[in-house]
Protein backbone atom coordinates (compact mmCIF):
# COMPACT_ATOMS: atom_id res chain seq x y z
CA UNK A 1 0.00 0.00 0.00
CA UNK A 2 1.01 3.48 -0.37
CA UNK A 3 2.73 5.04 1.68
CA UNK A 4 1.05 7.99 2.69
CA UNK A 5 -2.22 6.47 2.43
CA UNK A 6 -1.10 3.90 5.11
CA UNK A 7 -0.18 7.17 7.55
CA UNK A 8 -3.84 8.99 6.44
CA UNK A 9 -5.63 5.27 7.91
CA UNK A 10 -3.25 5.86 11.39
CA UNK A 11 -4.51 9.14 11.49
CA UNK A 12 -8.17 7.79 11.07
CA UNK A 13 -8.06 5.21 13.20
CA UNK A 14 -6.62 7.22 16.54
CA UNK A 15 -8.93 10.41 15.69
CA UNK A 16 -12.26 8.22 14.76
CA UNK A 17 -11.54 6.18 18.15
CA UNK A 18 -11.62 9.77 20.35
CA UNK A 19 -14.69 10.69 18.82
CA UNK A 20 -16.90 7.81 18.18
CA UNK A 21 -15.94 5.92 21.72
CA UNK A 22 -17.72 8.56 24.15
CA UNK A 23 -20.70 8.31 21.58
CA UNK A 24 -20.82 4.78 21.67
CA UNK A 25 -19.17 3.04 24.70
CA UNK A 26 -18.01 5.39 27.43
CA UNK A 27 -21.24 7.03 28.06
CA UNK A 28 -20.18 7.47 31.55
CA UNK A 29 -18.54 11.13 33.21
CA UNK A 30 -15.07 11.26 33.69
CA UNK A 31 -14.55 10.93 36.94
CA UNK A 32 -10.72 12.05 37.97
CA UNK A 33 -10.88 15.94 37.99
CA UNK A 34 -6.93 15.83 36.97
CA UNK A 35 -7.44 14.40 33.42
CA UNK A 36 -10.74 16.34 33.27
CA UNK A 37 -9.13 19.29 33.71
CA UNK A 38 -6.19 18.36 31.57
CA UNK A 39 -8.18 17.70 28.64
CA UNK A 40 -10.15 20.86 28.86
CA UNK A 41 -6.72 22.92 28.49
CA UNK A 42 -5.28 20.40 25.91
CA UNK A 43 -6.85 22.17 22.66
CA UNK A 44 -5.72 25.71 23.57
CA UNK A 45 -2.35 24.98 24.43
CA UNK A 46 -2.22 23.18 20.87
CA UNK A 47 -3.63 25.28 18.71
CA UNK A 48 -1.42 27.87 20.57
CA UNK A 49 1.84 26.11 19.91
CA UNK A 50 0.47 24.99 16.71
CA UNK A 51 -0.12 28.63 15.17
CA UNK A 52 2.90 30.54 16.80
CA UNK A 53 5.94 31.19 15.89
CA UNK A 54 4.62 28.86 12.98
CA UNK A 55 2.55 31.21 11.16
CA UNK A 56 5.39 33.76 10.91
CA UNK A 57 7.10 30.98 8.72
CA UNK A 58 4.04 30.64 6.10
CA UNK A 59 4.52 33.78 4.62
CA UNK A 60 7.25 34.79 2.22
CA UNK A 61 8.21 37.44 4.51
CA UNK A 62 8.37 37.79 8.38
CA UNK A 63 6.24 40.77 8.69
CA UNK A 64 3.67 40.01 6.53
CA UNK A 65 2.90 36.75 8.73
CA UNK A 66 3.24 38.75 12.31
CA UNK A 67 0.75 41.30 10.77
CA UNK A 68 -1.73 37.71 9.87
CA UNK A 69 -0.87 36.60 13.88
CA UNK A 70 -2.17 40.13 15.57
CA UNK A 71 -4.91 40.84 13.35
CA UNK A 72 -6.21 37.43 13.76
CA UNK A 73 -6.00 37.50 17.31
CA UNK A 74 -7.70 41.07 17.57
CA UNK A 75 -10.52 40.35 15.19
CA UNK A 76 -11.02 36.88 17.28
CA UNK A 77 -11.62 38.91 20.07
CA UNK A 78 -13.86 40.68 18.70
CA UNK A 79 -15.76 38.83 16.40
CA UNK A 80 -15.38 34.98 17.07
CA UNK A 81 -16.63 33.90 13.83
CA UNK A 82 -13.96 31.18 12.00
CA UNK A 83 -14.75 33.01 7.93
CA UNK A 84 -14.31 36.61 9.08
CA UNK A 85 -11.00 35.67 11.78
CA UNK A 86 -9.59 33.70 8.57
CA UNK A 87 -10.43 35.83 6.03
CA UNK A 88 -8.86 38.95 8.12
CA UNK A 89 -5.52 37.11 8.28
CA UNK A 90 -5.61 36.78 4.64
CA UNK A 91 -6.35 40.31 4.07
CA UNK A 92 -3.60 41.55 6.42
CA UNK A 93 -1.06 39.43 4.52
CA UNK A 94 -2.19 40.61 1.01
CA UNK A 95 -1.84 44.48 2.51
CA UNK A 96 1.74 44.08 4.17
CA UNK A 97 3.50 42.22 1.17
CA UNK A 98 1.76 44.82 -1.31
CA UNK A 99 3.01 47.55 0.97
CA UNK A 100 6.53 46.21 1.37
CA UNK A 101 6.98 45.70 -2.36
CA UNK A 102 5.26 48.35 -3.31
CA UNK A 103 5.58 51.54 -1.19
CA UNK A 104 8.31 51.10 1.25
CA UNK B 1 -40.85 17.48 13.39
CA UNK B 2 -40.19 15.10 10.07
CA UNK B 3 -36.99 14.07 8.71
CA UNK B 4 -36.72 15.57 5.78
CA UNK B 5 -37.47 18.97 7.56
CA UNK B 6 -35.10 18.27 10.44
CA UNK B 7 -31.98 17.65 7.48
CA UNK B 8 -32.53 20.86 5.52
CA UNK B 9 -32.55 22.73 8.78
CA UNK B 10 -29.25 20.88 9.63
CA UNK B 11 -27.89 21.43 6.00
CA UNK B 12 -28.89 25.46 6.39
CA UNK B 13 -27.00 25.51 8.99
CA UNK B 14 -23.99 23.84 7.52
CA UNK B 15 -23.87 26.28 4.89
CA UNK B 16 -21.47 28.95 6.56
CA UNK B 17 -20.00 26.55 7.96
CA UNK B 18 -18.97 24.78 4.68
CA UNK B 19 -17.88 28.39 3.80
CA UNK B 20 -15.48 28.58 6.09
CA UNK B 21 -14.53 24.89 5.56
CA UNK B 22 -13.80 25.15 2.10
CA UNK B 23 -10.68 28.60 2.68
CA UNK B 24 -9.38 26.80 5.48
CA UNK B 25 -9.03 23.35 3.80
CA UNK B 26 -7.88 24.92 0.74
CA UNK B 27 -5.17 26.24 2.51
CA UNK B 28 -4.54 22.83 4.40
CA UNK B 29 -4.24 21.75 0.65
CA UNK B 30 -1.23 23.46 0.25
CA UNK B 31 0.44 22.14 2.67
CA UNK B 32 -0.60 18.52 2.17
CA UNK B 33 1.02 19.65 -1.06
CA UNK B 34 4.18 20.30 0.39
CA UNK B 35 4.33 17.53 1.96
CA UNK B 36 4.00 15.79 -1.20
CA UNK B 37 0.79 14.42 -1.01
CA UNK B 38 -1.54 13.87 -4.27
CA UNK B 39 -5.21 15.87 -4.33
CA UNK B 40 -6.68 12.26 -4.23
CA UNK B 41 -4.44 11.11 -0.93
CA UNK B 42 -5.47 14.53 0.45
CA UNK B 43 -9.35 14.96 -0.15
CA UNK B 44 -8.97 11.40 1.17
CA UNK B 45 -7.35 13.00 4.48
CA UNK B 46 -9.80 15.74 4.56
CA UNK B 47 -13.15 13.28 4.07
CA UNK B 48 -11.68 10.66 6.84
CA UNK B 49 -10.09 12.80 9.21
CA UNK B 50 -12.04 16.38 9.33
CA UNK B 51 -9.57 17.54 11.77
CA UNK B 52 -7.88 21.25 10.60
CA UNK B 53 -4.93 20.75 13.52
CA UNK B 54 -4.49 17.00 13.00
CA UNK B 55 -4.69 17.17 9.75
CA UNK B 56 -2.10 19.76 9.80
CA UNK B 57 0.27 18.20 12.26
CA UNK B 58 -0.52 15.08 10.19
CA UNK B 59 0.92 16.29 6.99
CA UNK B 60 3.73 18.43 8.70
CA UNK B 61 4.84 15.00 10.41
CA UNK B 62 4.49 13.22 6.65
CA UNK B 63 7.04 16.08 5.53
CA UNK B 64 9.76 15.04 8.06
CA UNK B 65 9.62 11.95 7.74
CA UNK B 66 8.18 10.65 11.03
CA UNK B 67 7.06 7.24 12.18
CA UNK B 68 3.81 6.08 12.62
CA UNK B 69 3.65 5.56 16.36
CA UNK B 70 4.33 9.53 16.15
CA UNK B 71 1.81 10.19 13.65
CA UNK B 72 -0.19 8.35 16.45
CA UNK B 73 0.85 10.33 19.38
CA UNK B 74 0.26 13.31 17.35
CA UNK B 75 -2.94 12.39 16.36
CA UNK B 76 -3.77 11.81 20.36
CA UNK B 77 -3.10 15.16 21.48
CA UNK B 78 -4.16 17.37 18.29
CA UNK B 79 -7.27 15.82 18.71
CA UNK B 80 -7.97 14.98 22.51
CA UNK B 81 -9.86 18.00 22.37
CA UNK B 82 -13.03 15.64 20.49
CA UNK B 83 -12.91 13.57 23.19
CA UNK B 84 -14.38 16.18 25.70
CA UNK B 85 -16.87 17.28 22.54
CA UNK B 86 -18.23 13.64 21.70
CA UNK B 87 -18.43 13.25 25.88
CA UNK B 88 -21.12 15.81 25.49
CA UNK B 89 -22.11 15.92 21.86
CA UNK B 90 -23.63 12.01 23.48
CA UNK B 91 -25.39 13.67 25.95
CA UNK B 92 -27.13 16.01 23.37
CA UNK B 93 -28.21 13.57 20.82
CA UNK B 94 -31.76 12.25 20.82
CA UNK B 95 -31.81 9.07 23.25
CA UNK B 96 -33.11 7.33 20.34
CA UNK B 97 -30.14 7.67 18.15
CA UNK B 98 -29.21 4.15 17.48
CA UNK B 99 -25.26 2.63 17.28
CA UNK B 100 -24.69 3.16 13.50
CA UNK B 101 -26.15 6.44 13.29
CA UNK B 102 -23.66 7.36 16.21
CA UNK B 103 -20.84 5.86 14.31
CA UNK B 104 -21.56 7.96 11.55
CA UNK B 105 -21.68 10.85 13.38
CA UNK B 106 -18.54 10.17 14.74
CA UNK B 107 -16.69 10.49 11.47
CA UNK B 108 -16.87 14.46 12.06
CA UNK B 109 -17.18 15.81 15.46
CA UNK B 110 -15.93 18.78 14.86
CA UNK B 111 -15.59 21.81 16.27
CA UNK B 112 -18.07 24.12 14.53
CA UNK B 113 -20.66 21.17 14.01
CA UNK B 114 -20.45 20.55 17.82
CA UNK B 115 -20.64 23.82 18.39
CA UNK B 116 -23.75 24.52 16.59
CA UNK B 117 -25.41 21.34 17.98
CA UNK B 118 -24.71 22.55 21.32
CA UNK B 119 -25.86 25.90 20.72
CA UNK B 120 -29.88 24.27 20.20
CA UNK B 121 -32.04 24.44 23.02
CA UNK B 122 -33.60 20.86 22.36
CA UNK B 123 -31.94 17.53 21.65
CA UNK B 124 -30.14 16.99 18.74
CA UNK B 125 -31.53 14.46 16.15
CA UNK B 126 -29.44 12.66 14.02
CA UNK B 127 -31.02 13.65 10.88
CA UNK B 128 -29.98 17.70 11.77
CA UNK B 129 -26.41 16.58 12.42
CA UNK B 130 -26.15 14.73 8.87
CA UNK B 131 -27.73 17.92 7.68
CA UNK B 132 -24.76 19.84 8.85
CA UNK B 133 -22.21 17.22 8.06
CA UNK B 134 -23.80 16.80 4.14
CA UNK B 135 -22.40 20.65 3.28
CA UNK B 136 -19.76 20.82 5.77
CA UNK B 137 -17.81 17.74 4.85
CA UNK B 138 -18.02 18.43 1.14
CA UNK B 139 -16.86 21.43 1.59
CA UNK B 140 -14.25 20.37 3.58
CA UNK B 141 -12.65 17.62 1.37
CA UNK B 142 -13.28 20.10 -2.19
CA UNK B 143 -11.33 22.79 -0.49
CA UNK B 144 -8.74 20.32 0.22
CA UNK B 145 -8.19 18.71 -3.20
CA UNK B 146 -8.54 22.01 -4.78
CA UNK B 147 -5.61 23.63 -2.59
CA UNK B 148 -3.42 20.65 -3.69
CA UNK B 149 -4.54 20.96 -7.19
CA UNK B 150 -4.50 25.04 -7.77
CA UNK B 151 -2.18 26.22 -5.40
CA UNK B 152 0.58 25.68 -7.71
CA UNK B 153 -0.98 27.91 -10.41
CA UNK B 154 -2.04 30.37 -8.12
CA UNK B 155 0.53 33.74 -7.65
CA UNK B 156 3.05 33.44 -4.72
CA UNK B 157 1.03 35.95 -3.33
CA UNK B 158 -2.19 34.50 -3.22
CA UNK B 159 -0.66 31.47 -1.33
CA UNK B 160 0.80 32.81 1.07
CA UNK B 161 -2.56 34.93 1.63
CA UNK B 162 -4.54 31.58 1.98
CA UNK B 163 -1.91 29.76 3.68
CA UNK B 164 -2.15 32.07 6.81
CA UNK B 165 -6.55 31.21 7.08
CA UNK B 166 -5.94 27.71 8.79
CA UNK B 167 -3.84 29.63 11.76
CA UNK B 168 -7.08 32.11 11.67
CA UNK B 169 -9.13 29.43 12.67
CA UNK B 170 -7.30 28.17 15.20
CA UNK B 171 -7.07 31.61 16.35
CA UNK B 172 -10.95 32.13 15.92
CA UNK B 173 -11.44 28.80 18.13
CA UNK B 174 -8.80 29.53 21.19
CA UNK B 175 -9.44 33.24 21.29
CA UNK B 176 -13.09 33.72 22.06
CA UNK B 177 -12.45 31.05 25.41
CA UNK B 178 -9.72 33.14 26.23
CA UNK B 179 -12.09 36.27 26.28
CA UNK B 180 -14.35 34.63 29.24
CA UNK B 181 -11.26 33.04 31.17
CA UNK B 182 -8.60 34.30 32.39
CA UNK B 183 -6.61 31.56 33.12
CA UNK B 184 -7.40 29.91 29.71
CA UNK B 185 -5.67 33.61 28.25
CA UNK B 186 -2.77 33.15 30.21
CA UNK B 187 -2.41 29.09 28.93
CA UNK B 188 -2.36 30.67 25.64
CA UNK B 189 0.07 33.43 26.03
CA UNK B 190 2.75 31.36 27.78
CA UNK B 191 1.83 28.52 24.81
CA UNK B 192 2.65 31.06 22.42
CA UNK B 193 6.26 32.06 24.47
CA UNK B 194 7.18 28.75 25.06
CA UNK B 195 6.65 27.73 21.48
CA UNK B 196 8.55 30.55 20.06
CA UNK B 197 11.76 29.94 22.40
CA UNK B 198 11.89 26.17 21.53
CA UNK B 199 12.36 27.47 18.05
CA UNK B 200 15.15 29.83 19.32
CA UNK B 201 17.15 28.06 22.50
CA UNK B 202 20.28 25.83 20.63
CA UNK B 203 19.99 22.51 20.90
CA UNK B 204 16.13 22.66 21.69
CA UNK B 205 15.11 24.24 18.14
CA UNK B 206 16.63 21.09 16.51
CA UNK B 207 14.23 19.14 18.08
CA UNK B 208 11.09 18.09 15.09
CA UNK B 209 8.44 20.36 15.20
CA UNK B 210 6.37 17.78 15.66
CA UNK B 211 7.92 16.35 18.28
CA UNK B 212 7.99 19.82 20.31
CA UNK B 213 4.19 20.23 19.68
CA UNK B 214 3.32 16.82 22.03
CA UNK B 215 5.93 17.94 24.85
CA UNK B 216 4.84 21.22 24.98
CA UNK B 217 1.10 20.17 24.97
CA UNK B 218 1.10 17.87 27.32
CA UNK B 219 4.02 19.92 29.95
CA UNK B 220 2.20 23.02 29.84
CA UNK B 221 -1.76 21.18 30.02
CA UNK B 222 -0.39 19.26 33.06
CA UNK B 223 0.77 21.99 34.86
CA UNK B 224 -2.38 24.15 33.62
CA UNK B 225 -4.46 21.12 35.47
CA UNK B 226 -2.51 20.90 38.39
CA UNK B 227 -2.55 24.89 39.56
CA UNK B 228 -5.74 25.69 38.17
CA UNK B 229 -8.38 22.09 38.08
CA UNK B 230 -11.89 23.37 36.72
CA UNK B 231 -14.70 22.85 38.54
CA UNK B 232 -16.88 19.97 38.55
CA UNK B 233 -20.17 21.82 37.44
CA UNK B 234 -18.40 22.08 33.87
CA UNK B 235 -18.22 17.58 33.73
CA UNK B 236 -19.60 17.55 30.29
CA UNK B 237 -19.91 13.91 30.53
CA UNK B 238 -22.56 14.19 33.02
CA UNK B 239 -25.99 14.61 32.18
Amino acid sequence: MNKAVLYILVAFVVTYAIRVLPLTLLRKPIKSRFIRSFLYYVPYVTLAVMTFPAVLETTENIWSGLAAFVIGLIVAYISGNLFIVALSSCAAVVVVELVLKYIL
Amino acid sequence: MNKKLTFLNGAKIGIPIGLGYFAVAFSLGISAKNAGLTALQAGFASLLLNASAGEYALFTLIASGAGYLEVAIMELVANARYLLMSCALSQKLSPKTKLPQRLLIGVAVTDEMFGASIARPEKVSHWYYFGMMAVAVPCWSLGTVLGVAVGSILPPLAVAALSVSLYGMFMAIIVPEAKRNLIIMGVIAISFILSFLTTVIPFIKNIPNGTMIIILTVAISTVAALLFPVKVEEDECNE
